[in-house]
């Protein structure tokens, strides 16, 4: 059966939870799914769990903004998960302009017997209530359900792009195009600024703001990138807004590749701290860069993902595609590093034996249980069978989202509204 | 098409990106190139200015792209003097220089589609050589697009290299001076190093239609706040 393809389904975000048991989806028509993976039988030891669908809901709706009459998107920009502390699951989903907190829990009981109500719930008539007797707990069918906890709104001019949850559980941050604000998870009519770059007069603007992310261990720091390709590490100790950063990372300008699309090729689409909490990398349109925190003028490693763009950059300005964000994501060890591009193409590389590999997300190639084949993008000359060449390429099909289980090889893939998820051979 | 980006090159050069004609210096080609892309940005930031709530980065790096060029081209002194144009280049090469490779991309997003309603309007409007399309300089049929460009061109040649920023002046007023009251819970402008980010915005006046309506929320937040 063919599934219609809609525009409300088009996925915007993927983020496994701290363990790895749950994955979350946002997509256009501001809906969240969860999938759960399946717990391994005891009898089955090697088969791995599969994700299956845990709960859907609707986390945002469109809004209209009077004041400036501009409708408000419900697109989910971003899912961020808390840590489990209980029974049950909190994540955060935002999309332009409001941030929510979302509770999704189980429940596998039902109380019956209740005096004042019949079984479908509807009130007795009093009269005829001639005993009592206590409610009784009896197992049901398991419903998972979600509940907004809480709503952080009007807080926002310009559009949210980055949400991130602090080391201490007690904060996250929200940040748009000029600022960052800093919230407490019980306050929601309240929040702190520590980044302002708007400028007095707008038409000086030349920069924003395009990521942020807490560091994973530091309560106290943060980074965030900019339009203009730089990374600012700010510690919130030194003042209450902070505008000026402890460390600005910057790779000095390459003349021989200078072009009028430099500035816009540079700017950074995402940024992420390692597990480790020692590096960050950084994703730009043609090229992923791992930096040392210690290491502020240049990156330490470079990774080419599509440079055979490169001479394509003018048609890719004029069609917009310069413009798409792709998102980069650490595996567990932080060993391997991986990012999306277009054909469906996925790229990742071994950051210790410096091996990359192409991969591609579609039905047409892969089946389940089937292993995937690497692809291969020729750029000039003889084209061998099984490459594909640049203009072949289809644009319209590109990765923006993965995300990579926290301690497995296990990959979440984002193929505009397919989800695909990719797990290791077992033996 | 553009090797590598556009890159700036000499006008001993011969050597041509596009493969151009025999025996024309490089010079004129580039410049070529980088007149189309200028037409480009400003028809990309025109629809920006249409759209319903623009991406700010998007409109800032086109922006920011726009004002190199027109830095250049004003070091150049190719700013307000148009290159002369190559006999036989038709602005059809213009459009071919530009192809497109997104096959289904335009069908999706109406953004990525921006191609020149007519290829005369990219022409810069003090092109004084007749258009090989026959239309010897008359513009009847670009009217209200030429208009628009000519304007733009405008702002950008009577004013001071950095005149730019007058591409944001619209979108200043109508989006952005409502910013102090939309943010009044948060802490707002910077004013200096010393001062608590979370105190308050008083600064800026809210416009006058919103004060009422939010005056008492930002009395309330004040009071949070301050506490």
């Amino acid at each position: 059966m063919e599934l219609k393809k809609t525009q409300a389904d088009i996925i915007s975000t993927v983020e496994f939870n701290h363990t790895g048991e749950l994955l979350a989806t946002g997509d256009k028509g501001g809906r969240v799914v969860i999938f759960q993976r399946e717990q391994e039988s005891k009898n089955q030891v090697h088969r791995r769990g599969e994700y299956n669908v845990y709960s859907t809901f609707q986390s945002h709706e469109p809004e209209f903004d009077y004041l400036k009459s501009l409708e408000i998107e419900e697109k989910i920009n971003k899912i961020r998960w808390l840590p489990q502390q209980n029974a049950a699951y909190f994540l955060l989903s935002t999309n332009d302009k409001t941030v929510k907190l979302w509770k999704v829990s189980e429940r596998d009981k039902r109380p019956e017997g209740y005096n004042l109500k019949d079984e479908e719930g509807r009130l007795r008539d009093p009269a005829t209530i001639t005993t009592l007797r206590v409610p009784v707990l009896r197992p049901m069918d398991l419903m998972v359900e979600a509940t907004p906890r809480r709503v952080f709104a009007n807080a926002h001019t310009y559009h949210i792009n980055s949400i991130s949850v602090n080391s201490d559980y007690e904060t996250y941050m929200s940040a748009d195009d000029l600022r960052i604000n800093l919230w407490n998870f019980e306050i929601t009519n309240q929040s702190f600024n520590i980044v302002d770059i708007k400028p007095a007069n707008m038409e000086e603007l030349t920069e924003v703001i395009t990521a942020a992310e807490f560091h994973p261990h530091h309560c106290n720091t943060f980074v965030y990138s900019s339009s203009k390709g730089t990374i600012r590490l700010c510690d919130m100790r030194a003042s209450a807004l902070c505008d000026r950063h402890t460390k600005f990372f910057e790779e000095p300008e390459d003349p021989s590749n200078r072009s009028f699309f430099s500035e816009i090729i540079s700017s950074i689409s995402d940024v992420k701290f390692s597990h480790s909490g020692r590096y960050i990398m950084t994703r730009d349109y043609l090229t992923v860069k791992v930096w040392d925190l210690n290491m502020e003028n240049r990156p330490i490693e470079t990774y080419q993902v599509h440079d055979y763009l490169r001479s394509k950059l003018c048609s890719l300005y004029e069609n917009d595609c310069i413009f798409d964000k792709f998102e980069c994501v650490w595996n567990g060890s932080d060993s391997v590093i991986m990012t999306g591009s277009y054909n469906n193409f996925f790229r990742m590389f071994d950051r210790n034996t410096k091996r990359d590999v192409t991969l591609e997300a579609s039905r047409e190639n892969s089946k389940p249980r089937a292993i995937l084949k690497p692809r291969k993008v020729c750029v000039g000359g003889k084209r061998r069978k099984d490459e594909i060449s640049v203009d072949s390429l289809d644009f319209s099909k590109k990765i923006l989202h993965t995300a990579w289980h926290p301690s497995e090889n296990i990959i979440a893939v984002a193929a505009t509204n397919n989800l695909y998820i990719f797990q290791d051979k077992v033996n | 098409m553009f090797a590598r980006g556009l890159k700036r090159k000499s006008s001993e050069d011969a050597e041509d990106a596009d493969g151009g004609v025999a025996g024309l210096p490089a010079a004129p080609s580039y410049t070529l190139q980088r007149q189309s892309l200028l037409d480009m940005s400003l028809v990309k930031l025109q629809l920006c200015h249409m759209l319903v709530e623009p991406n700010l980065c998007r409109s800032v790096l086109i922006a920011n792209t726009v004002r190199q060029i027109q830095e250049e081209m004003t070091q150049d002194g190719t700013w307000r003097v148009v290159a002369p144009q190559a006999a036989g280049r038709a602005p059809l090469d213009r459009l071919v220089s530009t192809e497109i490779l997104c096959r289904s991309g335009r069908e999706q997003e109406g953004e990525g589609d921006c191609p020149l309603p007519d290829p005369a309007p990219g022409q810069a409007p003090r092109r004084p050589q007749s258009s090989p399309w026959g239309l010897d300089g008359s513009r009847e049929g670009r009217g209200g697009f030429q208009k628009s460009l000519d304007h733009i061109f405008e702002t950008l040649e009577n004013k001071t290299p950095g005149s730019v920023e007058e591409l944001f002046s619209d979108v200043d007023s109508s989006y952005y001076d409502l910013d102090a009251v939309l943010t009044g819970m948060v802490g707002g402008a910077p004013t200096g190093p010393g001062l608590p980010a979370f105190a308050p915005t008083a600064a800026a006046p809210p416009s006058s239609t919103c004060r009422s309506d939010l005056g008492e929320l930002e009395h309330t937040v004040e009071i949070l706040v301050e506490t």
